[in-house]
């Protein structure tokens, strides 16, 4: 029986010619990633463990980007654990604050994760990198800490779901749109413990941000992974980023998926989730009069350079709306800079925007954009979740950055196709 | 192995961000996270909650972060197991990883309601209603993952191995 793309870089990594969904396998890992959140709690279950140190002191990413620059004195006692920890250990990839950025963002740009990988990361949005043909999945603080030791997980091999994207998505369009659409299709839990497969001559279409933004938010509609074909623009994308080599792998042409969706993305409309779960889609046209009162354009999901790109593109020479808090956080320290030079800065800025350090900080309601009882936030993260920005009267609505800028000028959730020249 | 206590009822999709939010991550004190365990979801929980109760929901419990903070902070509150009719794959990780007995069942899920008298058979996945009479079979654990819940977690496993 043929296997799937995930399949294929299973069973490679656990020795096997072949394996099948729903068996359960142990697998050599290439890279194991945690936060300043899991981190300290996977360090102290390995410190329970009998072993003599990390397995690969190369092939660990610690990356404090939650609450950094610490919030708070327990957030710094956190982030002390994890910085001690990396030294004692001489890992090589702890990225301290001025080097750091959210950690989705980050690794890719630092040639960390390649196609063909296998990568647990205890963070959730750790399904990012498949955008890359790597599989990446979240786990918890344990996996982290018997990764670390061992060099190897278990997985229940996924079965999947082919997602089969055809034509051109029309301006304004983006992979936040696309993930957003798909969610709302499939619901929530509509890919739960499988993989979601992208296929089809409309990724051609999609720029490696759009990619990593579909693959980020694999984790919202329950899927273990998502994963793209590895093509010239991916490869282009690691032999700018990455010294490491890469292996290519594709579906075989009899593979079993549980499902097959087809969507032609030309016929796909700016997209909105409503609270407080990321399946609550609307178009925008069918979005109605909902005043905001904050904007958040960053994240592990649209905190990249074509986010900012676009989010500049619209606040150029317009304002934000009066009473409109509108916070842009560029991802990481280089796209931060990239942001200075071409003069993104300047027009957030002059915009009244405030830019911010990278740091998922408001995303989860951590600092940085906490919402009080009945505030509203138009936010190009990833989850609306009951609380999950403040208070549980709040309410956060997921965006593209192009619909995120465009409310802000606004003041109310709104296409940037609206906005007067 | 057996779980016996008082159901909380909770329905589809109850995510990491309600059993622990966000703001207390900050701290892994499990007896600390406890104190803040369901709080976004039920206020009065934590106040009611004795130890060997059990959490019965319907979908996707758990969904949303990866933060293992959330099994442990119900666990350390002394919930006993965990009743699902399907829970999201990273928790469901987590929770065998600590040592937080959770089972899948899609009757026990519709049936069980609130303040009824439950009782768990890991061995079998007999899940028993008392107050109601009725017992459901729910998906009993593979042997390994059962060593592993045995052992109080997945440390203790790899440590004894």
């Amino acid at each position: 029986m043929g296997m799937t793309m995930t399949q294929k870089i299973l069973a490679a990594h656990a020795g096997l010619p072949q394996v099948q969904a729903g068996q359960l396998i142990e697998a050599d890992l290439d890279l194991v990633l945690g936060n300043d959140i899991t981190s300290p709690v996977a360090i102290k279950e390995m410190e329970k463990m009998n072993t003599k140190g990390v397995f690969n002191k190369d092939k660990i990413a610690l990356v404090p980007d939650h609450f950094v620059p610490n919030k708070d004195i327990k957030s710094a006692e956190h982030c002390k654990c994890v910085r001690e920890f990396a030294i004692r250990n001489e890992i090589t990839n702890y990225f301290e604050v001025g080097q750091m950025g959210i950690e989705h963002a980050l690794l890719p740009e630092q040639g960390l994760t390649v196609a063909g990988d296998v990568i647990i990361g205890a963070d959730s949005h750790t399904c990012t990198y498949g955008a890359l043909g790597a599989f990446s999945t979240g786990v918890g603080s344990t996996d982290m800490a018997a990764g670390m030791a061992t060099g190897k997980a278990w997985f229940k091999v996924p079965s999947a779901i082919k997602f089969v994207l055809t034509g051109k998505p029309a301006k304004w369009v983006s992979g936040k749109d696309i993930i957003l659409h798909i969610i709302g299709m499939i619901g929530v839990d509509g890919a739960l413990y499988k993989s979601m497969e992208f296929v089809g001559d409309g990724i051609e279409h999609l720029t490696m941000d759009d990619r990593f933004t579909i693959a980020n938010m694999a984790i919202e509609a329950g899927g273990k992974n998502g994963i793209f074909p590895v093509d010239d623009l991916a490869i282009a994308y690691m032999k700018e980023h990455s010294k490491r080599s890469f292996t290519v792998y594709e579906a075989d042409a009899d593979a079993q998926y549980d499902e097959t969706y087809t969507i032609d993305l030309a016929t796909l409309k700016p997209t909105v989730a409503f609270p407080h779960l990321p399946e609550n889609t609307r178009t925008i046209d069918e979005v109605g009069d909902v005043k905001i009162d904050q904007v958040v354009i960053g994240s592990c999901t649209n905190g990249r350079m074509e986010d900012m790109r676009i989010a500049a593109e619209i606040l150029k020479g317009r304002k934000v709306a009066k009473g409109i808090r509108c916070i842009v956080i560029p991802a990481t320290q280089k796209i931060y800079l990239e942001c200075l030079e071409k003069g993104y800065l300047k027009t957030f800025v002059e915009a009244g925007a405030v830019v911010s350090t990278p740091t998922c900080g408001p995303c989860l309601g951590g600092y940085m954009g906490v919402m009080a009882a009945g505030e509203r936030c138009v936010s190009t993260t990833n989850r609306n979740f009951v609380g999950r920005m403040g208070h549980t009267e709040s309410e956060v609505y997921l965006a593209s950055p192009a619909v995120a800028a465009a409310s802000a000028v606004t003041g109310k959730i709104s296409c940037p196709c609206e906005l007067a020249d | 192995m057996e779980a016996k206590g008082t159901v909380f009822k909770y329905g589809d999709n109850v995510d990491t961000d309600v059993i622990i939010p966000a703001r207390y991550l900050n701290s892994s004190d499990p007896a600390e996270l406890a104190t803040h365990c369901m709080e976004d979801i039920d206020k009065t929980f934590i106040d009611k909650v004795k130890k060997g109760d059990l959490i019965v929901a319907e979908k996707n419990f758990g969904c949303g972060s990866s933060r293992e903070h959330a099994p442990i902070a119900i666990k350390a509150a002394g919930v006993s197991c965990v009743i699902a009719e399907t829970f999201a794959r990273i928790f469901y990780r987590n929770a065998i990883n600590i040592g937080l007995p959770i089972i899948e069942c899609k009757e026990a899920s519709e049936k069980i309601q609130a303040g009824d008298s439950v009782s768990v058979n890991f061995d079998t996945g007999v899940i028993t209603n008392e107050t109601r009479g009725e017992s459901y079979q729910g998906q009993a654990f593979p042997e390994f993952m059962q060593k592993i819940i045995k052992a109080e977690g997945l440390v203790n496993y790899i440590n004894a191995k």
